[in-house]
């Protein structure tokens, strides 16, 4: 098989080829390290790439899969993964000068279910500092260029990782979701991404940004292979006392090109001032195919939208504020030199560590904990949360999944976002609420604007439903290619 | 802008963040946190009394095991990580006089 046709396929036929002896988990890395050299330069999907120890471990998995011990979908395919999940001895970043030397000595959960199945670590990839914004622009190490058009950014946070996948620089990766930083991205960059329901991957490993919003999640370029890196990372995980112990994690059962009589809600709200008229066409368009397809469309108000992104931004930053503190210049990472004595050190560290977005999160997060405004701020974003899930109870009472944009628009051009960060929390309005009720949401390309770049629809299920999303998904994705 | 941030404020919000802010960071941040905070306010519309408070979206309780070991002692290579160690422990500045 030629490098461009290896580098064509999905991970899941990859897998497949390379268990038929059709190619090998070496040339499959070969072919993603000659695509990196060849692309990197421009897009820097990566802060760091394993160039030597990919190809060997490639070579020990060629070895494992011709012997009969990996039989698994993925064995032998090459993956990225968000720099913000540790790898055992592998430079782990957070995309921060804070972490620039940081070596994790174990891996997260999420990172060794792939490894056991025969996955191929290619390289860490790029995100915004922390995972604090939407465009990969707070990276410390500079920034992502979107590969459908490298005027425009990629999306964030884990834009390095939906850019990677984009650009053939890996068959497939992992991201981190917690207020869109999986969906928005890969809606960007047009693939697939998926936020599972929260504890349903392992959080093991991963650093934390806002605890009860985060959960890791695929970046792929179908729908199949989102299931079936899914069914991988998904397990129950004692190191994680959120994580779930659930017993469907099959699926790739749920890979059926058929949506009759599957109610999809329509929320009006996802769907009013400030939405893209492109974006909306193509929303809406995506919507009718799969009512062509036997589904019933009903439009509905979900209601609360606008206040899903105060709420998470209070939640968010006050959870940021305390998970933050660790990195404190004492037991990895950069120390501040001539600092005197040891509350200075902690001081001069993390003013010089972090990055501006980083700060005012913190500070942010600090004073909304903080006595005297802990009730009026805090306690107020919680029920209000739980004012959100309500509203999503009752949608999914009668509906299936809920369908709408993944971001009002597509992506914007590097440079236009950081000069007004409000603007940019903005557009997270389409995605945040999800992480608030702590639901399942799919990404899947549903066609480009006037300019070429790409438009995502997103699915969204009760918790614990991603098989029918992933239903949805794969037969939207199925009757759109024969369209 | 509803929310004024005064220079206390950020000086104890500067404490609490253990960050040490230069002039310009400090007004840059009195501002900014004004601005989410206003935009935070907009909570304020909604009647919230007799709602709880959801942390979890899943009634999550502790997870208790046992006290026992199970990854090895692994302080040497957890030291490499360390911006200074001496004696298998961590050397950290001056604490006190």
């Amino acid at each position: 098989m030629d490098k461009k046709q290896l580098l064509s396929l999905s991970a899941t036929a990859l897998g497949a080829a390379i268990k038929a002896g059709e190619t090998t988990a070496v040339e499959a890395m070969e072919a993603v390290l000659e695509q990196i050299e060849a692309r990197e330069s421009t897009y820097h999907c990566y802060v760091t790439i394993e160039r030597e120890s990919a190809l060997a471990k490639a070579a020990a998995v060629q070895g494992k899969i011709e012997a009969g011990e990996l039989t698994g979908p993925l064995a032998g395919v090459p993956v990225a993964i968000k720099d913000n999940l540790c790898t055992e001895g592998v430079l782990t970043t957070c995309s921060s000068k804070i972490l620039e030397n940081f070596i994790p000595t174990f891996s997260s959960q999420a990172f060794l279910n792939l490894e056991k199945a025969g996955a191929v670590l290619v390289g860490k990839t790029n995100m915004d500092e922390f995972a604090m914004g939407s465009t990969t622009e707070t990276s410390y190490y500079g920034v992502t260029r979107n590969p459908r058009n490298p005027e425009h950014v990629p999306g964030g946070s884990s834009g390095g990782s939906a850019a990677a996948v984009a650009a053939g620089e890996c068959f497939f990766a992992l991201g981190s979701d917690t207020g869109g930083s999986i969906r928005q991205p890969a809606s960007y960059c047009g693939v697939v991404g998926m936020k599972p329901t929260y504890g349903t991957v392992s959080r093991y490993g991963l650093i934390a940004y806002g605890s009860s919003l985060d959960q890791i999640g695929p970046l792929t370029r179908t729908v199949e292979d989102c299931a079936a890196v899914l069914e991988v990372i998904a397990s129950h995980d004692p190191k994680d006392s959120t994580s779930i112990k659930r017993e469907d994690t099959d699926f790739t059962a749920a890979l059926v090109k058929d949506v009759t009589g599957m109610r999809i809600g329509i929320p009006r709200d996802y769907f009013g001032e400030g939405l893209d008229p492109e974006v909306k066409e193509a929303v809406l368009r995506a919507a009718e195919l799969l009512k062509e397809n036997g589904a019933i469309l009903e439009e509905f108000d979900l209601s609360l939208v606008e206040y899903a992104i105060p709420a998470y931004y209070t939640i968010a930053a006050a959870e940021a504020s305390s998970n933050l503190e660790r990195f404190d210049g004492i037991k990895y990472g950069y120390r501040a030199e001539h600092a005197e004595g040891l509350h200075q050190m902690y001081k001069k560290t993390r003013s010089q560590g972090f990055g501006p977005e980083v700060k005012r999160r913190i500070m942010l997060g600090s004073f909304v904990l903080s006595s005297g405004y802990y009730d009026a701020y805090y306690l107020k974003a919680l029920r209000v949360k739980a004012m959100i899930k309500k509203a999503f109870d009752q949608a999914f009472e009668r509906y299936d999944c809920i369908l709408g944009p993944v971001a009002p628009t597509t992506a914007p051009k590097l440079g236009e976002s950081l000069v007004d960060p409000m603007k940019m929390y903005l557009g997270d309005i389409d995605t945040i609420s999800v992480n608030l009720a702590g639901l399942p949401g799919i990404s899947v390309p549903c066609g480009t604007d006037s300019r070429g770049l790409p438009i995502g629809l997103q699915l969204i299920g009760d918790c614990f439903q991603e098989k029918k999303l992933i239903r949805a998904a794969y037969t939207y994705e199925q009757v759109s290619q024969d369209a | 802008m509803a929310n004024i941030i005064s220079d206390e404020t950020i000086e104890y919000v500067g404490i609490l963040a253990k960050l040490e802010l230069s002039g310009e960071e400090k007004e840059a941040a009195k501002k900014s946190m004004g601005e989410m905070l206003d935009y935070i306010d907009k909570l304020n519309e909604l009647d919230t009394s007799g709602v709880e408070p959801m942390s979890h979206v899943f009634p999550v309780q502790n997870v208790f095991r046992e006290d026992e070991v199970t990854n090895g002692d692994e302080s040497g290579r957890t030291l490499q990580n360390a911006p200074s160690e001496k004696d298998n422990m961590f050397v950290v500045p001056k604490t006190f006089d």
